[in-house]
């Protein structure tokens, strides 16, 4: 009897020599409504499988009955702790589908969001990778740096979580007049509370022993994987779309790609801790070289993009998110398709997870960083 | 209830005795039935509301730990929100599992609560009267009675009939096992300088001797610190309940006043552990200074309060540890169990004879003299020189000497040298993408 992947023969506990648990989807771990089935001896993985599609809500469907702007905020819900990355994705294929272009202070403005979210969503995965190994205070910490990037959100866009932040064309809105401050202010204090996230977790010995040498991942089999974002560069590949792809005015700013050297749980971390900096680092470029003028590119009323097919990716948070948009030449999309990071990376939860031990299975979903939104979309 | 009876059972062969020997009187019944009644129900009620804000406590203080408030609501500051919570949990329903095994569901928190309560009854919660019963092999009896908690746990994992509850129990009947067995070879160091069993009787040893035996024995205390975390299930070692792996562990299936009762139990063990602690590493009730109070209420009164703020200092100190690290895995917790826990604590009881022998008067085949007999018989190091003589080589040359052995096992250990290992792992990926280079090289020659 087969059933997902995993042998589930009929048995009591101790006729059988491998037990099979059913991890989720509800359970505290798994980063929302994944399901895991695993194959235990003991307490080693001996196989495992995912069971998604819980939170499927058939956005890519959906996106052929709406127009082109309407399709919006059905991007903030695929990955909804990265909502503006995700908006900017969507956003610049169909710009590039129109062949707009869009005005430097827009573009500028996009960089500083995008970097704030990446901010954001990098703490968010600190916080909880660090409560499923354990470290229940390191969440709260993180939290509170996030409250302060939602908060300018907030002030910015209208909403903290599902932002909506950009239109087709530009943004809606120009910064509102204390926005370089605020996000100064903040950039000010965020590298003193990184350092004290590390001094909680990179000294600490079982931090260590939980996560080096936790899920390796060769270089090689990343890429076999097609994995993408910090948990490919975690193996050492320096693959980022900002430098591999250029988009929007990343070519205007000066930043480093972060790589890890053994591609463990534990580089996979010390990249994120390093791309946090290096989003620093790009947000104070932008807010330096910030120019003046419009936000907002003109943009026809009626939004109806010329035949044709388009392919647009961004680095997100969690890795390469992109868009295959299809135009029939109508107002609504004939096909739209995600290219998701979170569903593609989660792939390589097996390869990571065999041989290791149950407690190990929580580390590695952590480290994948998966936001279930975007994998069932 | 329960401790009436662990009493009654406590002092039943002397009643029997006196029964015997005397016609009843109004003494007796004071002395061995009364009395005990009414401190076992003050305990009762003291331990029981400490409990319960023991919780609060540990709300508060992982919430100034994580930059929040904790409880605000109910009362001022939250005051009465261990009440609001019990109440919350009497009046929940009570479930219990369709496939579950009833009875023995029903019965397993009692025996966890149970086996926690009742260890109550030999600690010496202070002077004179504070204590309810002194028995002569009140450790012992602590570690005897203790153990029986783990069955509670077992049998509330199997009763559950779920696999969560089933691996958290399995997890816990293992880790309490084997760091029952470090916390026993922690606490014989103190006992060989104490030379007796019972609880008030080390506090008076400690008393006599003018120091406590922390300093006497540094190891001891760690270990059993490190242990008696193990034993209680409190983090790091709380892997029987880790939430993030196993929902909530042996107590998945358990709601209502039922999980309240294993709740209960993992507090009073907290307490415990810390009351045996005290006693026997932080001498007790005792402390400098505490002679000078002539009036005996009184007295009795400051050593439960010296007792009290001793308990709460390792109680807090056990919160810190919780709200700070993460978890250990299963495999790593039996690893420092048995190759750091268990080697340290058996190098310590050796280590610590061979200087006790040395130490003796010469009369009794020492070498240096330094003990005299003192109370009771016991040979102890009453002057300033032996005292200097035990610290220093409690803390000089037994830590240094402990490390080494524990490095010596430890040594090719997978978690002991994490540098060593990453290393290793670099090496082999260098080796692999070796391997990857050479037929591409080939294959480049060939075209």
């Amino acid at each position: 009897m087969r059933e997902q992947g995993v042998d589930i023969t009929p048995g009591t506990l101790f006729d059988a020599e491998e037990m099979v648990i059913n991890m989720g989807p509800q359970h505290p771990s798994t980063h929302g409504v994944l399901r895991v089935i695993l194959k235990l001896d003991g307490e080693t993985v001996k196989d495992l499988d995912c069971d998604i599609g819980y939170l499927h809500r058939g956005v890519e469907k959906i996106a052929e009955h709406d127009t082109y702007a309407m399709i919006t905020p059905y991007w903030d819900r695929l990955d909804y702790v990265a909502a503006v990355s995700n908006d900017l994705c969507y956003v610049g294929g169909v710009e590039k589908l129109l062949g707009i272009e869009v005005p430097r202070r827009a573009e500028y403005l996009r960089v500083a969001l995008t970097e704030l979210q990446r901010i954001a969503s990098h703490l968010l995965w600190l916080g909880t990778h660090a409560i499923d190994i354990g470290a229940v205070t390191v969440l709260l910490y993180a939290f509170r740096e996030r409250e302060e990037i939602l908060k300018i959100f907030e002030d910015f866009i209208g909403a903290r979580l599902t932002a909506h932040a950009f239109r087709i064309g530009g943004l809606w809105w120009d910064a509102y007049p204390e926005f370089e401050k605020r996000v100064r202010d903040f950039l000010k204090i965020l590298p003193g509370r990184i350092d004290e996230y590390e001094t909680l977790l990179n000294a600490n010995r079982i931090w260590l022993s939980r996560t080096v040498g936790i899920g390796v991942l060769p270089a090689d089999e990343a890429i076999n994987l097609s994995l993408t974002g910090p948990v490919l560069r975690g193996s050492g590949v320096k693959y980022d779309l900002r430098r591999a792809q250029p988009y929007s005015v990343y070519p205007e700013f000066d930043f480093e790609i972060p790589i890890g050297e053994n591609g463990d749980t534990y580089d996979r971390y010390l990249v994120r801790m390093a791309e946090i900096r290096q989003s620093i680092i790009i947000i104070e470029q932008a807010l330096d070289g910030l120019p003046e003028g419009p936000v907002m590119a003109k943009v026809p009323k009626v939004i109806k993009p010329p035949v044709g097919e388009v392919y647009f990716g961004i680095e997100a948070p969690k890795g390469e998110i992109g868009v295959y948009l299809v135009s029939d030449g109508t107002t609504k999309p004939y096909r739209m398709r995600i290219r998701p990071p979170a569903f593609i990376n989660l792939q390589s939860l097996r390869r990571l997870s065999i041989g290791h031990l149950v407690a190990d299975v929580v580390a590695l979903i952590g480290t994948i960083d998966i936001v279930l939104g975007e994998v069932d979309r | 209830m329960l401790g009436t009876l662990t009493t009654l059972m406590l002092v039943a062969p002397e009643w029997v005795l006196r029964w015997t020997k005397e016609p009843r009187g109004n003494a007796f019944w004071a002395e061995f039935v009364v009395w005990p009644l009414i401190q076992i129900l003050i305990v009762l009620f003291i331990v029981l509301t400490l409990v319960a804000y023991l919780v609060y406590l540990e709300r508060k203080v992982s919430a100034f730990m994580q930059a929040r408030l904790g409880p605000m609501r109910v009362g001022p500051w939250g005051l009465l929100q261990p009440a609001a919570d019990g109440l919350k949990l009497l009046l929940k329903e009570d479930i219990i599992p369709l496939k579950a095994d009833k009875t023995v569901f029903q019965i397993a928190p009692i025996i966890s609560v149970v086996a926690a309560l009742v260890v109550l009854a030999v600690i010496p919660w202070g002077a004179a009267w504070a204590t309810i019963a002194n028995v002569n092999i009140g450790l012992l009896f602590i570690l005897a009675v203790s153990s029986v908690g783990v069955l509670g746990l077992v049998l509330a994992g199997w009763a559950s009939n779920s696999k969560y509850s089933l691996l958290g129990a399995l997890r816990s009947s293992a880790q309490m096992i084997s760091y029952e067995i470090g916390m026993g070879l922690s606490i014989i160091g103190a006992l060989m300088f104490a030379r007796t069993l019972s609880m008030s009787g080390i506090i008076e040893a400690q008393q006599a001797d003018g120091v406590w035996y922390v300093f006497f024995q540094p190891i001891g205390f760690i270990i059993y610190l490190v242990c008696a975390l193990g034993e209680t299930n409190r983090a790091p070692f709380d892997l029987p309940e880790a939430e993030s792996e196993l929902v909530a562990g042996y107590h998945t299936e358990y709601s209502g006043f039922r999980w309240a009762l294993f709740f209960m139990a993992e507090y009073t063990s907290m307490l415990v552990t810390s009351a045996i602690a005290v006693t026997l590493f932080l001498g007790g009730w005792s402390f400098p200074g505490l002679g000078l109070i002539k009036n005996q209420t009184l007295f009795v009164v400051v050593s439960i309060v010296i007792f009290a703020a001793k308990v709460m200092v390792l109680i807090y100190l056990y919160m810190w540890f919780r709200w700070t690290w993460p978890r250990y895995r299963y495999d790593q917790l039996m690893d420092l169990g048995w190759k750091w826990m268990i080697p340290a604590g058996l190098a310590n009881i050796v280590l610590t004879g061979i200087w006790y022998v040395l130490a003796l008067p010469k009369s009794r085949g020492g070498v240096f003299g330094l003990m005299q007999l003192g109370l009771r018989d016991r040979l102890a190091p009453t002057r300033w020189s032996g005292i200097i003589y035990f610290v220093v080589t409690g803390f000089v040359i037994t830590i240094p000497i402990i490390w080494l052995v524990l490095a010596a096992i430890n040594r090719r250990t997978r978690d002991f040298n994490l540098h060593a290992q990453r290393q290793l792992q670099i090496k082999l990926r260098a080796k692999r993408l070796q391997k990857h280079a050479e037929p591409q090289a080939a294959g480049e020659g060939a075209s």
